[in-house]
């Protein structure tokens, strides 16, 4: 192929940076959504929600070496549902077993939960090894599809996809069902919830349930787009949701998905042009600049 | 006559403070009972440990029946309402959603509660946060009667209202209680002359007069005394 004049070059360059920000920014906002409606609603700080990613990746990859006798694209649809599943459950067993009887202990609840996800990469490295385990996904997805020049791994497309379904999805379950309506008052006054004769704590597994479906498709697609499983992604990728929820306001679904994009782009835009590294950083300092300008972050209320 | 809501030696602590030292009386069925007291002497946490809003000490029965250790939203199944003090209505819901979260079992009195506030209709897409304090107040008493009650707790329905809606409250805590037996802590002597039947008045914690709403509102000496208004 020719190589296209500069102006060109500098343009699919932007492109592909851009497609890349928002895939990643895709991956941030199916953990940060989670993370922030279970903060919203509960105040709980989900640290073990890296796990749910953990969890969710390795019962799809490990349901994919189970199934060989299936061609490629049906297996791997059916070890991705396997690990939602395993999410969902794994998630909803969590806020039974250990966030439910520390109701309100807030400080018990960070430590129980940063316990689990210490745990559970101890346990998947005991049982899988620590090196990142081969990923097959459909080669589609591995190929590149042109735009303006610039040629976009296909897997960003999927990504992007997957977190505007989920988007749409919560936004519609949020507003349109009772439980979502629970949520959302909730979200606002707990109390004055159960004042209202609601058992609000069957809406506290459901957001776990949901927090950890979400979390786990990020599971399955970091596992297309690093083409492995590995037990320390969860945890890296938690560090930067965090910090995607603290900046979209604590409880917004809308604000952590424009905080999704945002920090997504700025972290693929400054590791280009500026440095290499240098995204972890200035996600930090834009984290540093909007809690300085909106304390509450980008939105207060729940969207 | 016989209680409906049945007190007895009611404790609550907040942080280091003893707030409700022993507090005992009853609601008779039917009408309002009006909860008194100066600021500040634990009206509203009287209430708020009745709702099992607050860890509390003591016996609390809902026709007979212990309610003390039951979780709140039990005791709202139950049959017991509450109208909080600061209206707690959800800021970010319409009024209709607002509406919609307080059905419980049961066929919702719309009919009812569109009667007694007709402006709620015409409002029911409008988000709650961006109502007055006296459609806020509409929308929480309204959440309360939708659902029948054995008991409604009131807390300051006609805090900060103007004079008019002061009334308006007044004349709905009426007909409310036409339906359902009203725990109710008031300030205004006047909305008080007017609904209840009995009192109970708290000082710093404890109970210091039941009787006849009319005996004491007669009486000026002891409603200085006891309430500290001229
Ligand atoms: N969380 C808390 N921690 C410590 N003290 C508290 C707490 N909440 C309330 N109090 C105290 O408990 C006492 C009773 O408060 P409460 O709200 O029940 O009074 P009230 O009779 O309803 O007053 P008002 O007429 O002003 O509404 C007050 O002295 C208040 O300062
Ligand atoms: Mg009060």
């Amino acid at each position: 192929m020719p190589a296209l004049p500069v102006p060109e070059r500098k343009m699919s360059t932007l492109i592909l940076l851009t497609i890349t920000g928002l895939g990643l920014g895709a991956m941030y906002f199916l953990i940060a959504s989670g993370l922030s409606l279970i903060y919203g609603l509960m105040g709980v700080l989900n640290f073990a929600h890296g796990a749910f990613l953990t969890v969710g990746a390795y019962g799809a990859w490990f349901a994919e070496s189970k199934l060989t006798a299936v061609s490629v694209l049906p297996r791997f649809l059916l070890a991705a549902l396997v690990g939602l599943a395993v999410g969902a459950v794994f998630a909803a067993l969590v806020e039974l077993v250990l966030i439910r009887p520390l109701y309100k202990r807030h400080i018990e609840q960070v430590l129980v939960t940063v316990g689990l996800a210490l745990a559970v990469s101890a346990l998947v490295v005991a049982i899988w090894g620590n090196d990142a385990r081969p990923f097959v996904a459909p080669s589609w997805l591995g190929e590149t599809t042109s735009v303006a020049g610039a040629h976009i791994p296909n897997d960003r497309w999927v990504e992007i996809a997957t977190a505007v379904v989920v988007l749409v999805a919560l936004n519609a379950f949020l507003r349109r069902t009772r439980y979502g309506l629970i949520i959302r008052a909730g979200v606002e006054n707990r109390a004055m919830v159960t004042a209202l004769g609601i058992d609000v704590r069957r809406a506290f597994m459901l957001v776990f349930a949901i927090g950890g479906v979400a979390a786990a498709i990020a599971g399955v697609l970091s596992g297309v787009y690093f083409g492995t499983v590995d037990p320390a992604r969860g945890t890296s990728l938690l560090i930067f949701a965090f910090i995607v929820v603290v900046i979209g306001g604590l409880g917004s679904l809308r604000g952590t998905a424009v905080s999704a994009v945002v920090v997504g782009l700025v972290q693929q835009y400054a590791n280009y042009y500026a440095s290499s590294g240098l995204g972890d950083l200035s996600v930090v300092l834009l984290l540093g600049i909007v809690l300085l300008a909106r304390p509450g972050g980008l939105s207060a209320k729940l969207a | 006559m016989t209680a409906i809501l049945s007190v007895s030696d009611l404790h609550v602590h907040l942080g280091e403070s003893h707030i409700l030292q022993g507090v005992s009386f009853d609601v008779p069925d039917g009408g309002v009972t009006a909860l008194l007291g100066r600021n500040g002497v634990g009206k509203t946490t009287t209430l708020r440990a009745l709702m099992g809003l607050v860890d509390r000490r003591g016996r609390v029965e809902l026709a007979g029946e212990s309610i003390q250790a039951a979780a709140t939203y039990r005791i709202v199944q139950r049959g017991v309402g509450y109208v909080p003090e600061d209206r707690d209505v959800f800021a970010g819901l319409t009024v209709a959603e607002n509406l919609r979260l307080a059905e419980r079992d049961g066929e919702p009195r719309y009919e009812l509660v569109y009667e007694l506030f007709p402006e709620l209709r015409q409002r029911a897409k409008q988000r709650a946060g961006t109502l007055s304090g006296g459609q806020q107040q509409m929308v929480a008493i309204a959440r309360a009667l939708l659902n029948e009650n054995r008991v409604l707790l009131v807390d300051e329905p006609t805090k900060g209202l103007a004079p008019l809606l002061v009334t308006e409250v007044a004349r709905v805590l009426e007909r409310v209680s036409e339906l359902t037996t009203v725990l109710l802590v008031e300030q205004n002597l006047g909305v008080v002359a007017r609904v209840a039947r009995d009192v109970v008045v708290l000082d710093t914690g404890r109970v210091v007069h039941i009787g006849p709403a009319k005996e004491l509102l007669a009486d000026t000496s002891m409603v200085n005394r006891m309430l500290g208004v001229a």
